[in-house]
């Protein structure tokens, strides 16, 4: 009975998710195949007024921000020796090693032309921010595919090399946690150079700072959140004892961001729009009361970072707050100043869903296959209704 | 300091002859549009009775170069800023950055590229002045040496200063550009962009990315010496660990 139901799960039986999943990326491909064929005219809403849209302010400002789960931990476990954090350690970098998948797809989807992306190896322009991002995703990536690399040559018994990343870890993790700190922040440095667009409450000389502290807030968030999306997923049991303490990191970033935020508002002179109630005064307490206020409040007391259901609310809000915040400085924030307001097509739209959900489909097959989790792979079935 | 254009609003009598030799001199498909689009580099546009030219203003220090993570986009000693279409892969952060919202893209295409003015660049290497300079009979658009330019502006809004707004715009905007222009209303109401900063938007990108090499350095140092202390710190627990449980022989 235990065998034979073992050997059942280890079998792929597309669910409903699977299936809706599926749907979403021929959808994906659709849209692909006419944005390459037309012109981003064609499917995005994107205009000469308004040149960046959802793929520059969902796919790549939160695939980043999200990612930034990865260097936290590896920092936490490889250069403040925490080990015990070590269980939680994979399913970040694997999340890390997607976000940024994720990130480069959209890429190639959102440059004009994308099979030009080389070019930035070989024409350097140092004066540019976009040229520091373009090198911190190509670099990133790979130390991100190194770190995860012992996982997919031990599941192949190729033990030797990964023995040899095992021991280059510390080297490795130090290069991953610089490159993190400069790609977090330049892309708060990219809007730097619009001082007379980007609205009061956003703008700031110190965006580079908020963008790194907010997405160190927003990756410990994501931390807990795919750890409750597998327990749910696989049947895993939460771990508390982990998650608990993460919590009161999320409660320190989370806090510093917000008075870094007061203080560049009050230095704007930027209160007063907020007072009048419009849209961007709206749209700004929006984000800080879901995505900092509420997340710093719950989880400073620890009967809330205890009980596991307020934890993984919290953590939400706090993703939640990031995901609105990139989205405020990209989108909300620019209207005003274009002359024109931006709503994504429906076809954006499909893009960066469909994106979303294959890197969820590819992490739940990667956590079947692989020894992401402690215990290797999970081979329980998966749970007939998740939430997400 | 190289060549630029002044434009001259109380001149200007909206016939579009430059518009339409810009067109011609640089192939520019369809008619010309009267908001600037990848094919349109220049227009005129009524405004407060007056006629108003947009076109690419070639900053001193231009923002759009200075954001090209590829530098298709460079400023020439002439004056022009010019655009490198084979270099270019698309990422359009030149139109987010450029306070004037000049470049424009070509949305409509598959293989797309920016379009915006590049100031007859090629002309100017041949000595000529810019193909909208020299359509214009009215002289409202004229050609010539930048510092020329500043003091024949001057000199006009001295001679009638009734006549004028007691301002040169692009001499300060966003740093300085070589294409200036003088008007009877104030500028904002032409739709110019007149609450940009003096210095150059590249300046604030550039204070951070200059820091870059030496904030590795630290930042690398730093991480490194706290895995080393930590590391160290476990070594001697887990040793303290060892010798209490067994004799201690010091």
């Amino acid at each position: 009975m235990n065998a034979s139901a073992t050997l059942d799960s280890r079998r792929f039986r597309p669910g409903f998710w699977t299936f809706v999943a599926g749907i979403l990326f021929l959808a994906f491909l659709v849209v692909t195949v006419i944005r390459f064929s037309k012109g981003l005219g064609a499917v995005t809403n994107l205009s000469d007024k308004f040149p960046w849209g959802l793929w520059i302010g969902f796919d790549l400002l939160c695939g980043v921000g999200l990612a930034a789960g990865a260097f936290t931990l590896t920092a936490v476990v490889h250069l403040f020796n925490l080990h015990k954090f070590e269980p939680i350690v994979r399913p970040t970098i694997l999340t890390g090693f997607l976000g940024y998948s994720f990130v480069i797809v959209a890429l190639l989807l959102d440059l004009g032309q994308p099979w030009r992306i080389w070019h930035a190896i070989i024409y350097w322009n140092p004066h540019s921010v976009m040229f520091e991002v373009a090198w911190c995703v190509m670099l990133y990536t790979t130390v991100l595919a190194v770190e995860f690399a012992p996982v997919v040559l031990e599941r192949f018994g190729f033990n030797a090399p990964a023995r040899l990343i095992h021991r280059l870890i510390t080297p490795l993790v130090i290069l991953g946690v610089m490159l993190s700190t400069l790609h977090q922040s330049s892309l708060g440095t990219l809007y730097l150079i619009v001082p007379s667009k980007l609205h009061p409450l956003w703008y700031s000389p110190m965006l580079p700072v908020h963008f790194y502290v907010s997405a160190i807030g927003a990756g410990i968030g994501m931390v807990v959140l795919e750890s409750y999306l597998s327990k749910r997923a696989f049947h895993r049991h939460l771990e508390m004892d982990l998650l608990e303490p993460l919590a009161r990191g999320m409660v320190v970033a989370l806090g510093i961001y917000g008075l870094m935020r007061m203080q560049a508002i009050h230095r704007n002179h930027a209160f007063g729009s907020i007072l009048e109630f419009g849209y961007e005064g709206r749209m700004f307490l929006v984000e800080f009361t879901l995505g900092v206020l509420l997340p710093v409040a719950l989880m400073s007391f620890r009967r809330l970072r205890s009980d596991p259901n307020w934890l993984v609310g919290s953590a939400f809000l706090a993703v939640l707050g990031f995901v609105m915040n990139r989205l405020n400085v990209s989108i909300t924030g620019m209207e005003a100043a274009s002359g024109t307001r931006y709503m994504p097509s429906a076809m954006e739209i499909i893009v960066s869903v469909g994106l979303v959900a294959t890197g969820m489909a590819v992490f739940a097959f990667a956590v079947r296959n692989f020894s992401i989790f402690p215990g290797g792979p999970v081979g329980g079935a998966p749970d007939p209704k998740p939430g997400a | 300091m190289g060549m630029g254009l002044l434009f001259d609003a109380t001149r200007c009598v909206g016939c579009g002859a430059c518009s339409s030799a810009c067109k011609e001199q640089n192939k520019l498909p369809g008619p010309v549009e009267e908001v600037l689009t990848a094919y349109t580099w220049t227009t005129v546009q009524p405004r407060e009775g007056l006629n108003v030219r947009r076109m690419c203003m070639h900053c001193e220090v231009p923002t759009c170069a200075s954001v090209c993570p590829v530098a298709a986009l460079t400023k020439t000693p002439d004056g022009p800023v010019v655009y490198d279409a084979k270099r270019c892969m698309g990422c359009r952060y030149c139109m987010m950055a450029c306070p004037f919202e000049i470049p424009k893209y070509q949305w409509d295409r598959p293989v797309p590229i920016v379009g915006k003015c590049i100031l007859c660049a090629g002309r100017l290497k041949e000595g000529k002045q810019t193909a909208c300079a020299e359509a214009c009979a009215y002289e409202a658009t004229v050609f010539g040496k930048k510092e020329d330019l500043v003091w024949e502006a001057r000199t006009r809004l001295r001679q009638k200063p009734g006549e004028y707004v007691n301002h040169i715009y692009g001499l300060t905007e966003a740093g300085g550009t070589s294409v200036m222009a003088i008007s009877s209303v104030p500028f904002d109401k032409l739709g110019l962009k007149t609450k940009l900063p003096g210095e150059p938007p590249a300046m604030r990108t550039w204070q951070v990315l200059s820091n870059i090499p030496d904030f590795v350095a630290v930042w690398g140092v730093l991480l490194y010496g706290i895995h080393w202390i930590t590391a160290r710190r476990g070594e001697v627990a887990h040793a303290e660990a060892k010798n209490s449980g067994s004799e201690n022989r010091s």
